[in-house]
């Protein structure tokens, strides 16, 4: 069950700097750990995260080993207009999650 | 006072001493402190902002098990419980609490369980695994700010002892007992990280060192296998009075599920 948690403030003021905070439940298992039998296990990571604020893409990130599971995330952007931020997380194994949250700018 | 009195008193008091040797040991009240004060900054803030603290993943897991219906009975636990912030409020704060049917106390994790078996007709959950772990921490998380509260009666008092027995027996090639780190020498630090308390607010909580969530008795089986001991299997009876003797020493503290430790 690929779940994701975002905290968007739901109104901001035009100009305003808002946070946005993200937190996506995963394993993010390296590649280089070994099981106590000496196989190593597979590596399972997220390998990208795009935030886009109407279409348009505010923040990413290019994600490599020695992240901790579960990765939080959290950037600042600047709140131009009321709509809808989205959120996209993909990764190795079809692992792909989006979210969106709507804001009101005033 | 005459000196025959102040004789009697002076031996009053050694017989004091002598009967509870136990008590002087653990911690007096003022001084007992939630291991969320041990902690840094930064993790604090990661427990106390609900979108940042992992655990909260298990606790959506654990809402969305909750409603669904599972087992040849095909109910889900809001059929029978309703809305879990309502009646789930204030019940973690009492477990592990003694049932009839086994005639000892059970923790939260059996009792989750009993109810699969028993009313859904269902498997139980492994212990430890992602569906038990969500179910315990939805179900804990209504406690959340509300004050532990074991009561002990003449049924549980046996497993209270039992579990105190063993909160104060040396094990393990390391020859330790769990008070002489916790309640003697809590103020000080092993390689480096603050030695706790001991006391079990935020169960089922997310360990950084883990990198998920994981029960009380996963904790207990670290502390064991630390000292060099053998741990107990997963619900042991054994376990389960250590667990009532901590959770009753932690008596009054706010539950803190789901709690983040380093």
């Amino acid at each position: 069950m690929a779940r994701a948690i975002v905290n968007v403030p739901a109104r901001a003021k035009r100009g305003e700097i808002i946070e946005i905070k993200t937190l996506a439940a995963h394993p993010v298992e390296t590649g280089f750990r070994r099981t106590q039998l000496g196989e190593l296990i597979p590596r399972d990571i997220i390998r990208r995260f795009v935030c886009t604020y109407n279409g348009a893409e505010v923040f990413r990130v290019d994600l490599h080993p020695a992240v901790a599971a579960n990765p939080l995330i959290a950037f600042t952007t600047v709140a131009t207009e009321s709509g809808t931020i989205a959120f996209q997380w993909a990764g190795d194994n079809g692992y792909a999650v989006t979210e969106t949250a709507s804001i009101r700018v005033e | 006072m005459t000196t025959r009195a102040a004789r009697l008193f002076l031996a009053v008091s050694a017989a004091r001493l002598f009967v509870e040797p136990a008590a002087a040991g653990e911690i007096p009240l003022p001084e007992r402190r939630s291991s969320y004060e041990f902690m840094s900054r930064e993790t604090r803030a990661m427990q106390d902002d609900d979108t940042g603290n992992p655990g909260t993943l298990w606790v959506l897991d654990g809402e969305a098990l909750w409603k669904r219906k599972a087992g040849a009975a095909d109910r889900a636990c809001s059929d029978c419980h309703g809305d879990a912030r309502e009646s789930m409020k204030a019940v973690a704060a009492r477990y592990p609490a003694f049932d009839p049917a086994r005639g000892r106390p059970v923790n939260l994790e059996q009792r989750i369980n009993a109810c699969r078996v028993g009313r859904q007709k269902a498997p139980a959950l492994a212990y430890e695994s992602k569906d038990l772990l969500g179910l315990t921490a939805y179900v804990a998380r209504q406690s959340r700010g509300l004050p532990i509260a074991i009561a002990i009666d003449g049924r549980t008092r046996p497993f209270l002892e039992a579990g105190r027995e063993r909160f104060f027996r040396r094990q393990g090639q390391l020859n330790l007992a769990c008070a002489q780190c916790h309640d003697d020498l809590w103020s000080g630090k092993l390689a480096g990280s603050p030695i706790t308390q001991a006391h079990p607010t935020g169960y089922p909580l997310y360990r950084l060192e883990w990198q998920g969530l994981g029960s009380l008795e996963r904790r207990l089986r670290g502390c064991l296998v630390g000292i060099r001991a053998e741990p107990y299997a997963y619900g042991a009876p054994e376990f389960v009075d250590l667990e009532l003797y901590l959770m009753w020493r932690a008596n009054g503290m706010k539950i803190e599920t789901p709690a983040v430790r380093p």
